[in-house]
């Protein structure tokens, strides 16, 4: 066993957390104030090769393995949430999946502008009448020839204007004996006609990320697009879950330490009772709990990031990680406002921003209550990983970087 | 175009720096590469791209200076060299600077060597010149901005009393300023390419010269003067009392 980030992981860390730090830290406050994206944020993460950051350099990614993917995260969302959810949708929900799932030639055709930052890309499942039950799903797509005619509405769709590409789930044969055996998956170019996008504004948080709705009137979305085999979407829905739910833990993990330590510097200059709250006892305990939060938040994230690298599937691991994570993100941004007393009340501190951040992730890519669904189902013996058709394939340095 | 980039490893801009028994310490802090060195490498990198040339990073420090070659190295440095030997503990800056022009005379064949300006941690801010007095090659100080043209470098200075713009045969010894652009981040290719490389170690033997002998050697290390402030809070009833408790309090300080 070998817990050893790589020197490689370390400077990537440094490279993700200095970008960070110089262009988002500064005027993160302001545009979260606003409600408004950084302009240059995504363009920025796309020209370093931050979006691309584990795909094969074929496929106009960086060539790293999975777990940098993590490291990545975690420095981001470090800084602002928003970030990290631009990787979540559209590295973990889009192009992973499309690596994944994708024929060689869509991965040609597809993969390579979005892995290499040309193309955005997000993830579109939700509806405005649907969320956790996915089969439930009433968008549609009808078979038209060469082509696929879709109409319906998503909602809650991050990067939902923003994106140009989007992974879309649909419903194609109502008549199914299992819902979720009706749907399918397809990239669908969001320029194409029929396709409408607005943004949602008062958000809780992640108040200078995107987030949206789509809405698809006829349509036109060519066969050639269409992701696996009809009836296989949700499926494919899952796996994109399995990537994104990694992203959303390992960022998560990076809001318990941002709290970690804006609550250690704070707590050793603050003075209380003649002496720094950092030496009272119950300021300690609320310390002490985010430390060691922090630690199980990043093995865990870990531990999914190897599986990924070894071509093992993940899906308990990943939920155990996105759950823990995001409530821990949660309770640690929330006892960093406490240890602020009222200044954390105000937006001139960070943590106020990290708790409003931290709410969504408990919510979105399977909430809380889902995730402990998926995990008394292993626990109970009720579920277990059925091999897929196309399974995420191991990371191999040689393959990754020719 | 064969450009050579000189970086020190030195702590990190956060460190906690203090005297202890005579000697400099920064506790754990992590140690870096210089940061005005990173402008350093951006201006030779530049050079680099324009020129269709080669970069190499030379760092004299101990084997944990690697690091600092392996940021060169991920930001675009094609090779990095370093030089370490015990006997360089008590170096001064000429002795850097003798040791830095051996390094370059075996790597050989340069027509621009860039230093950053000074260092973060010791900041003489003498190794270039020395260096290029020991090349016997032209020196162009704080450079803002570079244009090679034929065998010639042109520099811009933003100096005090307005802007300068010198130039000199190649090849030459620069110093670069910040005006030469923000340093850019390593690349992922880059990344790869240094957490792989195998960084050279040349040893005062294998550079043929003699450990130097240092000319100014450090008497004394001492911390600032720990500085007893105190705070006093004046209170009374109305604005006008209290700006008058002050005035008197300025006055038999005699502050004015
Ligand atoms: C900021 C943000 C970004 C988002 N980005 C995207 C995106 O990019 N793409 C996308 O497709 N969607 C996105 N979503 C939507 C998100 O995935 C859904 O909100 C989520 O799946 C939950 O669905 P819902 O909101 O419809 O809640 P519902 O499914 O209606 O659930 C309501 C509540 O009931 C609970 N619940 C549901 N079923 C059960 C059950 N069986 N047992 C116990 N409790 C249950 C839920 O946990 C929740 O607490 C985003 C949401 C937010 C807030
Ligand atoms: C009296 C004295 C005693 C010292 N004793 C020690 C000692 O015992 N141990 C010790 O580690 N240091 C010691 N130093 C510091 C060491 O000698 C200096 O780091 C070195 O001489 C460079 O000086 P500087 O740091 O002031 O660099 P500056 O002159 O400020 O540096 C300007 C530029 O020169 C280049 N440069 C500087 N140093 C290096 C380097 N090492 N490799 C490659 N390029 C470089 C960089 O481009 C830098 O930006 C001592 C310094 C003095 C003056």
């Amino acid at each position: 066993m070998d817990f050893a980030l790589s020197p490689e992981h370390q400077m990537v860390q440094k490279m993700v957390r200095d970008f960070a730090q110089k262009e988002i830290a500064p005027v993160i406050k302001e545009h979260d104030r606003k409600q408004e994206p950084i302009p240059t944020a995504l363009k920025r993460m796309g020209e370093l090769g931050i979006l691309g950051i584990c795909i094969p350099v074929r496929y106009g990614g960086q060539g790293m393995d999975y777990l940098t993917l993590g490291l990545a995260c975690e420095e981001l969302e470090a800084v602002d949430t928003s970030l990290r959810v631009a990787m979540s949708v559209h590295a973990g929900l889009c192009s992973l999946n499309l690596f994944q799932w994708g024929t060689e030639e869509q991965k040609e055709r597809l993969l390579v502008p979005l892995a290499s930052g040309e193309k955005l890309g997000c993830g579109a499942f939700t509806e405005p009448g649907m969320g956790s039950d996915v089969a439930a799903m009433t968008t549609t797509a009808k078979r038209d020839g060469d082509f696929y005619i879709l109409n319906g509405e998503k909602m809650w769709i991050s990067l939902a204007t923003k994106a140009d590409l989007a992974m879309v789930t649909v419903k194609t044969n109502p008549s199914a004996r299992k819902a979720s055996e009706g749907l399918s998956a397809f990239i669908v170019d969001l320029h194409s006609e029929g396709v409408k996008t607005g943004d949602i504004h008062g958000k809780l948080g992640v108040r200078a990320g995107s987030t949206g709705w789509i809405s698809f009137t006829d349509v036109k979305v060519p066969v050639a697009n269409r992701i696996g085999e009809e009836g296989e979407g949700f499926k494919i829905t899952m796996s994109g879950f399995d990537h994104g739910r990694y992203t959303v833990a390992s960022g998560a993990t990076g809001i318990i330490r941002a709290s970690l330590e804006a609550s250690v510097s704070y707590a050793k200059t603050r003075k209380t009772f003649g002496k720094p709250i950092a030496e009272h006892q119950l300021i300690q305990e609320k310390i002490a709990k985010m430390a060691q939060d922090y630690e199980i938040a990043r093995l865990l994230y870990y531990q999914v990031g190897w599986l990924k690298n070894q071509g093992k599937r993940s899906t308990r691991e990943t939920s155990y990680a996105k759950k823990f994570a995001t409530e821990a993100s949660f309770n640690a941004a929330n006892e960093a406002i406490q240890i602020h007393g009222a200044y954390g009340f105000s937006d001139e501190y960070d943590v106020e921003r990290y708790l409003r951040n931290s709410k969504g992730a408990v919510i979105y890519e399977g909430s809380s209550e889902i995730q402990s669904l998926i995990q008394a189902g292993y626990a109970l013996g009720e579920r277990t990983d059925k091999p897929l058709r196309c399974e995420l394939p191991a990371y191999d340095e040689s393959v990754w970087q020719s | 175009m064969k450009i050579i980039a000189c970086i020190k490893q030195v702590p990190d801009s956060e460190a906690k720096v203090k005297a202890e028994n005579g000697q400099v310490s920064w506790g754990d802090a992590p140690l870096v590469i210089n940061p005005f060195d990173e402008y350093a490498v951006e201006g030779a990198l530049q050079q680099k791209e324009t020129t269709n040339g080669t970069v190499t990073a030379l760092c004299i420090g101990p084997e944990s200076a690697k690091d600092a070659l392996k940021h060169a190295l991920a930001m675009g440095a094609d090779e990095a060299v370093l030089v370490s030997d015990s006997a360089l503990d008590g170096l001064d800056t000429l002795g850097a600077a003798r040791v830095l022009a051996a390094a370059i005379q075996k790597i050989g064949g340069a027509d621009m060597v860039v230093f950053g300006r000074q260092t973060l941690d010791n900041g003489a801010g003498l190794t270039p010149a020395q260096t290029a007095r020991v090349l016997g090659w032209p020196m162009l100080g704080l450079a803002g901005q570079i244009k090679v043209d034929g065998g010639n470098v042109t520099v811009e200075r933003v100096i005090e009393e307005g802007r300068q713009t010198v130039s000199a045969k190649l090849p030459a010894v620069l110093s670069v300023v910040q005006s030469i652009g923000e340093p850019r981040y390593p690349s992922f290719m880059g990344i790869r390419k240094a957490s792989k490389a195998a960084i050279p170690v040349w040893t005062l033997a294998d550079l043929g010269v003699a450990a130097p002998t240092a000319l100014v050697t450090r008497a004394e290390l001492m911390n600032p003067p720990s500085r007893e402030t105190k705070v006093e809070i004046i209170t009374g009833e109305s604005p006008a009392e209290i700006a008058d408790k002050l005035a008197d309090k300025i006055l038999a300080e005699k502050v004015l």
